[in-house]
């Protein structure tokens, strides 16, 4: 047993569960006073290694946890309350398997994560494998808070809200967490945890190379998965040196590199899930099939709290190829021996639903509600003198729609779960999964498959799909189902980016200097940050007011930012213009004490030559936006063809510290502003009569390659540290075509989506 | 019975002749590669080819295709050698999610397959498919590098013109 780490194998499916429990530490098993810990490391990791069953050595580091009151990370003697985010396993035939705890959604974190690794390790990159790691409570993801908190202090980012002991700190242990999202993949993880787990095996396979070659470590150096001895010309591979390398003591300081040293880091390499992509092969939880598994369409009550008052399930039992009506408390969902059957027999329901009291309600009282909120959290009036501006904006709720619905398949048999599903966040979805079935977590097993898309869809606190599927799964227990929404369903049950309306005001002076920079809006306590412009304005009042609710909302990409860099940058430009500045001119000079943001902004002028002339009827717009440490500035070309609004080309400037997978760093930001656009010009998720009306791509349109710009990116990299690339490129993009529009038309739009008049 | 020509094969699925053919495909043929995400024929997601033209299999009756040709991605490739806009995606890193993909590549193939010197603006008004993810720009380059150079491309390329 002593040295019997049993970690998952590459033979092992990644979700699957562990025959025996994974000892987080292998050392620890040898017993605890011979474990080894890294005194410099030890308040904010722990470290574990050991010989893998069949030779070489496993490798794995754990998160961090929290003491209660303050932030220090606990010590020794925590054993169970660390949390292994990472294993490396290197075995006798010099490949190495890297486990990463982050799913992929297509943002290539996988990939990006595992580079971070690779290189501290100084493998062959083409001798390493990237998986997920499976979803279990030791891998779960402490790293991701470290990331935020390093942001923002000790304010916890909104959607770990639901899933967070605040009090206890004790995040990962207590919540399960295990979250892709927030743009966090390359920046919590693959700093804090990664690097560290790559350099300290490194240092074990240097050690066991001295050892061998009987030179000093300092006179090794690794290199392609080999260590070389360059004076006397030995080398072996990291596969011979493992044996030994798994007996040694964990080293007292691995030497993580600087970045000049760096040489996969900051080259493109290629993602591994994309050949299954292209043939059709790739499996999204849509795609599960099990045996004799049945399909279930649903319905659920169209009004938020509305439950299903009465349904008489008749028409739907007597057609062809249906099993059963499911009722439940909100919802009906027919089983059947298709998704087509099923789906036709809900049709041919008539649930009658109750609407909690809320089907009064449309998008004009929503809107109401939000102004009434601001109306009793006024503007001081100014104090200084000068011109006074100010203006309203307003934005709708939005649909993730994702390309993929919701889709689950879930079984309940010899007292055991399993769900099939692609989520964010596995190990939150096992909880959410336990409580419907009420069985122990234990008994829970998630498979997670790709996503088809996330953006913020499948984060903690949205898995009503799994719920439902393990409702449903109840009635046709043993047998599996297969839960799919029909897009319809899915937009109308999303949890969408909130309403938000912001109230604005400032002062310019004669020569053109902002005095005064005064915003109430409505959303979360914690959406204050992102409203705080990096302009050098001495006068400043920003401050949130809590948001009246109707529909549900979550996380959707780029978050508060999405609000917030359309109300700041579109305000900004309205000063600018009250100033008779021009708006790249006018930022310029208010970011001299922001030299990032400066550079940022300059060279996005630069790439679309903000000054030179353009064919009539086109104008330019500029919008400088920070998020996930990462700061974005656009410049739009735009113009207006019987009444449409056509973006022509988007040049965008990024820092996001260091540039990991260029690549797919290029391939985040191209996603971003088509994402960005397409709420810009088309998104707007309205209700009426307390329901959502959209029901498909038709009345919630989508940027297609016709309406598609040229988009040309450039990276700047800064000492700054790792910042996020999946969101950031959002924010900048909806003012950065108002603000164009404006310079064509002199139509000042402040609400979204943009319509002309 | 609804018998026709799948990927190559002949093919007798059980199932009713109103069936969308996007749903015979993914639950009784059990290919899955082809994509369900708005069922109405506007996301084109499903697309398939029908005797060598890209259709929106979630609008076509299974009846519709009785002794006719079907080709879904699964069968985009000649045996182990793919399509060379399947290698193109893979040389361009094409996907994000990837679940418009499988769409995009039959919309695209069937028109390559018509207009082999397609130009971009061609691609760009006739491919109205949805990708999520925003991959356009890559779809752009990626197709342009596959579409067969007609001889004034050539020269312009090379500076003839
Ligand atoms: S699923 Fe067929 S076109 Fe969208
Ligand atoms: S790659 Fe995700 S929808 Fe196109």
């Amino acid at each position: 047993m002593s040295d019997e780490l049993t970690p998952p194998s590459a033979s092992t499916p990644p979700t699957e569960p562990s025959p025996e429990p994974i000892t987080p530490f292998g050392k620890i098993s040898t017993g605890a006073g011979k474990r080894s810990r890294l005194r410099k490391w030890t308040r904010r990791a722990f470290i574990g290694a050991g010989a893998a069953a069949g030779g070489g050595l496993v490798l794995g580091v754990g998160g961090i946890v929290f003491s209660p009151n303050r932030l220090s990370y606990v010590p020794d003697g925590a054993e169970g309350e660390g949390h292994l985010t990472t294993w490396i396993r290197i075995t006798p035939n010099n490949h190495t398997t890297v486990l990463v705890p982050h799913c992929e959604m297509g943002q290539g974190a996988l990939t990006g994560l595992g580079m971070l690794l690779v290189e501290e390790l100084d493998a062959d990159w083409n001798l390493c494998t990237i998986e997920e790691a499976p979803a279990e409570d030791i891998y779960a993801n402490g790293y991701i808070l470290h990331a935020f908190l390093g942001e923002v202090g000790v304010s916890i980012p909104g959607f770990m809200g639901r899933a967070f002991d605040f009090g206890s700190f004790k995040m990962a242990q207590f919540a399960g967490l295990q979250v892709t999202g927030g743009s966090t993949s390359t920046r919590g993880t693959g700093v804090f945890g990664l690097r560290l787990a790559g350099a300290t095996a490194r240092e074990m396979l240097l050690e066991a190379g001295a050892e061998q070659f009987g030179v000093s470590k300092a006179e090794l150096v690794a290199r392609d998965s080999r260590v070389h001895h360059e004076p006397s010309g030995q080398s072996a591979t990291f596969g011979e040196l493992v044996g030994r390398a798994s007996e040694l003591d964990l080293p007292s300081s691995p030497r993580l590199k600087s970045r000049d040293e760096y040489r996969l880091v900051g080259t493109s390499q290629d993602r591994a899930d994309i050949p299954g992509k292209v043939v059709g092969e790739a499996g999204y939880g849509m795609d599960v099939v099990r045996p004799d598994m049945a399909y279930a369409a649903i319905m659920r009550a169209p009004v938020p709290g509305g439950q299903l008052a009465q349904v008489d399930p008749s028409p739907a039992e007597a057609m062809n190829g249906v099993e059963q009506v499911v009722q439940l408390d909100d919802a009906v969902a027919v089983v059947a021996k298709s998704y087509w059957h099923a789906q036709q027999a809900l049709d041919a329901l008539e649930p009658q639903f109750t609407d909690a009291g809320l089907g009064h309600v449309d998008t004009a009282t929503i809107r109401g509600w939000h102004a009434a909120a601001l109306d009793e959290e006024p503007l001081a009036e100014p104090t200084q003198g000068g011109q006074v501006v100010t203006a309203e904006y307003c934005v709708p709720y939005l649909s993730h729609a994702t390309m993929e619905p919701m889709a689950a398949t879930a079984q309940l048999a010899d007292g055991r779960l399993d769900v099939w599903c692609g989520t964010q966040d596995p190990l939150s979805t096992r909880g959410v999964a336990a409580a419907v079935a009420g069985l122990e977590r234990d008994a829970v097993y998630i498979h997670n498959q790709q996503l088809g898309g996330g953006f913020g869809r499948r984060l903690p606190g949205t898995y009503d799909y799994v719920e439902q599927a393990v409702a449903v799964a109840k009635a046709t227990a043993p047998r599996p189902v297969k839960l799919v929404w029909s897009r319809e369903e899915d937009m109308r049950h999303g949890y969408y980016r909130p309403f938000v309306m912001g109230r604005f005001q400032g002062v310019v002076d004669e020569p053109g200097r902002i005095h005064r920079w005064a915003s109430r809006f409505t959303g979360r306590a914690t959406d204050g940050l992102e409203a705080d412009p990096p302009y050098g304005i001495k006068d400043k009042d920003i401050a949130v007011v809590t948001s009246p609710a109707h529909l549900r909302t979550g996380e959707w990409r780029s978050v508060a930012a999405s609000q917030h860099g359309f109300f700041a940058e579109s305000f900004a430009d309205e000063l600018a213009h009250a100033a008779g500045r021009d708006p790249f001119e006018f930022r310029r000079e208010l970011l001299s004490d922001a030299p990032r943001h400066r550079a940022v902004l300059e060279r996005a002028a630069d790439m679309a030559r903000w000054a030179s002339a353009l064919p009539d009827g086109r104008a330019r717009g500029i919008a400088i936006f920070e998020s996930f440490g990462s700061i974005v500035a656009n410049v739009c070309e735009v113009g207006v063809e019987n009444g449409r609004i056509l973006v022509y080309r988007v040049d965008s400037a990024v820092d996001c510290g260091l540039v990991v997978n260029p690549q797919q760093a290029l391939a985040q930001i191209h996603g971003s502003v088509i994402f960005g656009l397409s709420a810009a010009l088309f998104h707007e998720i309205t209700v009426k009569e307390g329901a959502v009306e959209n029901r498909n791509f038709p009345d919630f349109n989508m940027v297609r390659l016709a309406q598609a710009p040229r988009v040309n990116v450039s990276f700047i990299e800064s000492d700054a540290p790792v910042g996020g690339l999946g969101e950031p490129g959002v924010p900048p993009v909806a003012p950065a075509v108002a603000n164009a529009l404006f310079a064509v038309t002199g139509q000042r739009l402040r609400d979204l989506p943009l319509h002309l008049a | 019975m609804i018998d026709f020509t799948l990927n190559g094969e002949a093919v007798s699925l059980d199932v009713p002749p109103e069936m969308p053919l996007l749903w015979a495909l993914r639950e009784s043929a059990g290919l899955t590669g082809t994509k369900f995400s708005c069922g109405i024929g506007n996301c084109g997601a499903c697309t398939v080819h029908l005797d060598g033209a890209a259709v929106r299999s979630c609008s076509v009756p299974v009846a519709n295709v009785a002794g006719r040709a079907v080709i879904t991605i699964e069968g985009l490739a000649d045996g182990e050698a793919l399509h060379p806009l399947q290698q193109a995606w893979i040389d361009h890193q094409v996907p994000q999610c990837g679940y418009c993909q499988p769409g995009m590549l039959m919309a695209i193939s069937a028109l390559l397959e018509r207009r082999p010197d397609v130009t971009d603006e061609q691609v760009t008004e006739s491919i109205t498919n949805i990708c999520r993810c925003g991959t356009y720009e890559r779809i752009r380059s990626a197709v342009q590098s596959v579409v067969q150079k007609t001889d004034e491309d050539l020269d312009e390329e090379n500076g003839n013109v």
